[in-house]
């Protein structure tokens, strides 16, 4: 164990690497048969879940000939990049410049996690702080609203959006996006943890509602922010907007890359690359951001 | 409050609004877009199941007859109904017993490993389209990994065409949805347990608790109680959403419609048949379904370490 002295005061005892790797402490009510059975048990399970994710990663490094081999392997022999400079290749070669698809997605998925953010927050903040008639209906439809998935609205909605002239625009991806129930969700969770007492201190300032929120209220929910952002991203990505989007100069990059992916036993490989991209950017994202999410998601809880 | 006193002070609609108006402005932008893009939506889908509506010509009102049809006449929506109802009774608890399970394990290992499973177990639901490599594992001729795999091995003579036999397409599905399904749910749990308080699991040694299981049972789910209840939403409302696995790996319509889900059955109506009305019929049926069922699920685990 090492001690540090932490400004605060009291003085923090820290693990050492080695100590948090091998313990040597007894955990209560632990045998170690069971700890051996759960250990296999995992690295059973284990293998199972990364299995595809391998089998997606070594795909993407196979030549061609690799990719249609009997018997067939998992593991790439001869690994290349060839598949990724021909995914290039077939990007810089489409009727709309490539860099346009880019942008369409950084359009779409920036408006859509920012706007959320800020939207749902500002929604969040007074249902977790204020009391005002009606608060616990409006909540009690959000927490509905996570029962059933958007295959129920879908028909209505693209009625709804053509009745208000979205249809072949960036919007109609963007402002349903904006009113997701999940993010707001989790959102007056986190929040209800900030104590009353740090926003009374600001009201007594003569803080208003809208400088308390922005003052108080968002710096200490950062994690929760990341939070939501990397679930929005996560939602977004998936919807390339085929219903919505007509124009090929408005589609995004997923759409442009499932495209090229679609091209059959002669874009195999290609394929095999954008299956790479396509899991791997939403991967990086939850990689970077773990730790905020967790932190967020201890106050997810459904407390009735 | 008594009844005559909550009268005589109830104030005016005007005197609530410019009262809470900060609270009630900051969640307007909110609150507009959500009844714009999810309550009105449920609303009009309900109205549009009693119309005949292919979106050219202008609805026209017939009543129950899309239901009659639905419940009475259409085979396959029988056959969906069913086969969503068999992937959501097996992949709805069995995938939330392995988030609760694997989230169990994996908060007794310690930092980066803690983080490092975490990460595996989780990404494969946030790969985007990642299972589709399921395709490759499962191509029906020697080329497939698995067919490879069992001929090479002996154990058939034959490579089997896996997704275009009726009785694999079921059984394949829910592996392949178990595999997507450890996600929003998973890392609440995960969460969830990192916060339980040490001194619980001290104060139940000492009153008798003897090993791994009781402390689960009597001290461990009913700390993280509030968790278990939104990870059984997200879980139950995922498990009755099971449809782009089964188009993109059986095809829609697949073999003997053995991979129909409601779901399915709803794209065929809207998607491409745009018999809106029909469609919308099949939208209530499942917003029916999953709020019935969540509902349902939420009482019993209220129940919970009671």
């Amino acid at each position: 164990m090492v001690k540090v002295k932490n400004s605060e005061g009291p003085v923090i005892v820290k693990e050492t690497f080695f100590e948090r790797v091998f313990r040597r402490e007894k955990k209560l009510n632990r045998s170690r048969a069971g700890n051996t059975m759960m250990f296999f048990f995992m690295a059973l399970f284990g293998v199972f879940m990364v299995m595809p994710l391998i089998i997606v990663i070594n795909n993407a490094l196979k030549p061609l000939d690799e990719i249609f081999t009997y018997p067939p392997r998992i593991f790439v022999r001869n690994p290349t990049f060839e598949n990724f400079t021909d995914l290039f290749i077939s990007m810089s070669d489409t009727w709309v410049p490539f860099t346009r698809y880019i942008f369409n997605t950084t359009i779409i998925m920036g408006c859509g996690v920012v706007g959320h953010v800020v939207i749902a927050s500002f929604a969040a903040y007074p249902l977790a702080k204020h009391t005002f008639p009606g608060k616990k209906a409006l909540f009690t439809l959000v927490i509905l609203s996570l029962m059933f998935t958007y295959q129920v609205t879908q028909i209505p909605n693209y009625v709804i959006i053509s009745f208000l002239g979205f249809n072949n625009t960036y919007l109609a991806l963007i402002l349903p996006a904006w009113g997701y129930g999940l993010g707001l969700y989790l959102m007056k969770q986190f929040m209800e943890q900030i104590p009353d007492s740090l926003l009374e201190s600001a009201r007594m300032d003569g803080s208003g509602e809208v400088r308390v929120f922005w003052q108080i209220i968002m710096p200490n929910v950062k994690p929760a922010w990341l939070t939501l952002a990397i679930f929005q991203f996560q939602t977004m990505w998936g919807n390339t907007g085929y219903m919505f989007l007509r124009s090929e100069e408005l589609k995004p990059l997923q759409f442009a890359m499932q495209q090229i992916a679609a091209g059959g036993a002669r874009r195999a490989g290609e394929a095999m690359a954008v299956a790479f991209v396509l899991a791997a950017i939403p991967i990086t994202f939850f990689l970077i951001c773990q730790s905020s999410i967790l932190e967020t998601m201890t106050t997810s809880g459904m407390k009735d | 409050m008594t009844k005559t006193q909550k009268q005589s002070e109830k104030p005016s609609v005007g005197a609530v609004l410019s009262k809470h108006k900060a609270s009630y402005l900051m969640m307007a932008p909110y609150f507009l877009l959500f009844t714009c893009f999810t309550i009105l939506p449920v609303v009009a889908s309900m109205f549009i199941s009693l119309t005949y509506f292919n979106m050219l010509e202008l609805p026209k009102f017939v009543g129950w007859t899309n239901y009659l049809k639905l419940l009475l006449e259409d085979d396959i929506f029988i056959i969906s109904l069913k086969n969503t109802l068999i992937l959501a009774v097996i992949t709805g608890p069995v995938s939330y017993l392995l988030c609760l399970l694997f989230a169990w394990i994996i908060n007794e290992f310690k930092g980066k490993l803690r983080a490092f499973l975490t990460l595996i177990f989780y990404a494969p639901s946030i790969a985007g389209q990642a299972y589709l490599v399921w395709n490759i594992i499962l191509t029906g001729d020697r080329y497939g990994l698995l067919n490879g795999f069992l001929l090479q091995n002996d154990f058939i003579q034959e490579p089997i065409l896996w997704m275009v036999t009726a009785k694999y397409v079921l059984p394949v599905l829910i592996i392949v949805q178990l595999w997507l399904s450890l996600g929003t749910g998973f890392l609440a749990f995960i969460a969830g347990l990192q916060t339980i308080d040490k001194a619980l699991y001290e104060a139940a040694a000492i009153d008798g608790i003897k090993n791994r299981w009781q402390e689960l049972w009597f001290v461990t789910l009913p700390a993280i109680k509030p968790q278990l209840m939104f990870g059984a939403v997200m879980q139950i409302t995922a498990s009755f959403a099971i449809a782009d696995v089964s188009i993109q790996l059986a095809g829609n319509p697949s073999v003997g419609y053995a991979g129909a889900t409601i779901v399915t059955h709803l794209q065929d109506y809207g998607g491409v048949r745009f018999e809106m009305g029909y469609a919308s019929a099949i939208a209530t049926v499942l917003f029916l379904l999953m709020i019935g069922t969540n509902k349902l699920v939420q009482r019993l685990l209220r129940k919970v370490g009671d």
